[in-house]
């Protein structure tokens, strides 16, 4: 095999392959020192770094984020939002995306446009806030899950994956007596698995790790999922005072702060991190099926 | 003359023809609407969620030119012109927030444009397929982690007592304000995007680079071609439709930069480089209440947009031999 490489392909073999390798390192190394950090005494951590001495380890930062009613209390919600997001966006564009896959459904290229325009303009942040205000979803699931349900590349998507399935199909179910409806749900949507799965990971995911329509659209910090608790304790650096007790020190309890911020940062993408290698072709599936339009 | 009245005739004949003809056409909608009323059925929650979500919110952007009180209500308040867009343009934070806006998104793309091809291009050489497949697995990890997470590693890494100022202050004994000082917020947010998207956005070249022919391949090679310029000759031209899609959609967007990696890495000392429209649109609109101010910002942002891609697309087309998005 490699005979068939001059010398000068081979050295340029060679170092396409370490800047790969660095590129690797690259996104490696700030994910292994978090995932590190978080086993690590907040002392040590700051006065050494890290350390592969088993005593300098500890599960402190695990039990307080574990302890942490808000932490539990985002991450129920978390899982909830993002279900029933992908549950509703992913049956709205797959019961679109159906009629719209038939040749000569009436009306296909007018709800096409009518779908598509809302690619390129929107009403913009206030208007929709204010209606999503009018209509009194305020700090209900329903302003987190229905305005974005609709989302015009999903229906594309599964529009692209229903064209692909074969017209006799279709054909043969009609020849046996069935209605639409059965074909829909007895024929077409069995052979839909993938683009469903596709399509219900990324609703999932992208739900999980959003904060912004939870920001603006829920006050009450019961309602509050796990990416805003993770800010206040991130970015805002609020530590819940219950979560200490009143003895400590302020020093102890900065340094309990810094800890809790590694261990929850793994806690809060312990889902996706488990789900990863596994679905990682899927997603990838979806983008191909995107990119092909 | 007798032609001409026949040919007369016959018009007047093709005129209620042409009716009936609309007629039966409407007819065969109707009828086809009543057999098929089921794919209606089915299409019916995705047109409502869209009508009441997207296009009610699009007639609700009129209060950008209207004095808009939430009692009154939108049609109730007064109209006042373009007068939130002339407090907008003659504000003196325009001029700061624009470029900001602007010079933020444009490095973005410029930097982070290449690199998702060169990593496409390198991961091409490998030849094992398992270990591309390892590579890939970790440089694409990242795309999955949330916004919240990765400025929260950016605090952490870059605080001043931070791992990343740790080396720096024992090279020059002191830390580094990457946080606050507003000169490092745009590398920050640029490279850190870089790290986090460039994987991802490698795979559209991957596939279309899985889908060269390998003939053209060993013909250069027996030409004495090297991979270098395989590379240059082959693999880059190939790439050049999607290259060209992928710009015109990366600079259309320039104006339409997300809000929620610049909210979060705003610190009150960084404002000056990291104040954005976005942000800005969220600050006076929903924060401070000016709706009508705030929806006059965001549409001042998407008109600029629009006009953007159209402008990109036209040079792109002029470039790229008539090949353009639309």
């Amino acid at each position: 095999m490699n005979n068939k490489y001059t010398r000068m392909d081979r050295i340029i073999l060679n170092i396409n392959n370490i800047f790969l390798f660095l590129a690797v390192l690259v996104v490696l190394v700030p994910l292994v020192y978090v995932v590190l950090a978080s086993f690590m005494d907040p002392t040590v951590l700051l006065n050494k770094g890290i350390s592969f001495n088993l005593s300098d380890w500890s599960l402190e930062g695990y039990k307080l984020i574990l302890e942490n009613d808000a932490m539990l209390k985002g991450f129920i919600n978390s899982i909830l939002y993002s279900v029933g997001f992908a549950v509703v966006t992913v049956v709205v564009s797959l019961f679109a995306a159906y009629p719209l896959s038939i040749n000569g459904f009436v009306g296909k290229n007018f709800f096409m446009t009518m779908f598509i325009i809302t690619m390129f303009f929107s009403g913009g942040l206030v208007p929709t806030y204010l209606l999503v205000k009018d209509l009194g979803m305020l700090n209900t699931i329903w302003a987190i899950i229905l305005p974005g349900a609709i989302n015009v590349w999903n229906i594309i998507l599964a529009r692209t994956y229903f064209k692909g399935i074969p017209y006799e199909l279709h054909e043969a179910a009609k020849v046996d007596g069935a209605s639409d409806l059965l074909v829909f749900f007895k024929v077409v949507l069995p052979l839909s698995k993938p683009i469903i799965f596709v399509l219900a990971m990324y609703a999932f995911v992208g739900q999980w790790n959003s904060y912004f329509d939870a920001m603006i659209y829920l006050d009450n910090p019961n309602l509050h999922p796990l990416q805003l608790v993770l800010r206040s304790i991130l970015i805002q650096n609020s530590t819940d005072p219950g979560m200490i007790s009143d003895q400590l020190a302020m020093a102890e309890l900065k340094k309990l702060s810094e800890m809790i911020k590694y261990s929850s940062i793994v806690i809060s993408s312990l889902p996706l991190i488990v789900m990863y290698p596994f679905f990682q072709k899927y997603f990838e599936k979806g983008v191909m099926v995107g990119s092909l339009k | 003359m007798q032609e001409l009245t026949k040919a007369g005739s016959e018009q007047d004949m093709n005129i209620p023809l042409q009716a009936e003809k609309q007629a039966t056409k409407r007819m065969k909608k109707l009828r086809y609407i009543r057999d098929n009323y089921f794919l209606y059925l089915l299409i019916a929650p995705a047109i409502i969620l869209t009508i009441v979500f997207k296009y009610i919110p699009m007639y609700g952007a009129i209060i950008a030119f209207k004095d808009f009180s939430t009692i009154k209500g939108i049609l109730g308040s007064e109209w006042v012109g373009f007068e939130n867009f002339i407090k907008f343009l003659s504000s003196p934070n325009f001029g700061t927030i624009f470029m900001s806006t602007l010079k933020l998104s444009l490095y973005g793309l410029i930097l982070g444009f290449p690199i998702p091809i060169i990593l496409a291009l390198m991961l091409n050489q490998v030849r094992r397929a398992a270990i591309k497949k390892n590579i890939q697995l970790v440089l694409y990890a990242p795309n999955f982690i949330s916004v919240v997470v990765i400025v929260g590693m950016l605090f952490i890494f870059m605080s001043p007592t931070g791992p990343i100022n740790q080396v720096v202050t024992m090279l020059t004994g002191e830390p580094i304000g990457f946080l606050s000082d507003p000169d490092y917020f745009r590398s920050i947010y640029i490279l850190s995007g870089i790290w986090q998207a460039a994987g991802w956005s490698s795979i559209i070249y991957v596939a279309a680079l899985a889908n060269v022919d390998p003939e053209l391949h060993n013909a250069a090679t027996l030409d004495g071609a090297n991979i270098i310029q395989r590379m240059i000759h082959i693999d880059l031209p190939a790439l050049k439709p999607l290259m060209a899609v992928t710009f015109i959609l990366g600079a259309g967007g320039i104006m339409a930069i997300g809000f929620e990696k610049a909210y979060l890495m705003q610190t009150t000392m960084n404002l000056p480089t990291s104040e954005i429209i976005p942000t800005y649109v969220y600050k006076v609109g929903l924060q401070a209440g000016d709706y009508a101010y705030s929806a006059a910002v965001g549409l001042f942002n998407s008109v600029i947009n629009v006009i953007l891609l159209i402008v990109v697309n036209y040079i792109v087309k002029k470039l790229n031999e008539g090949e353009g998005l639309y």
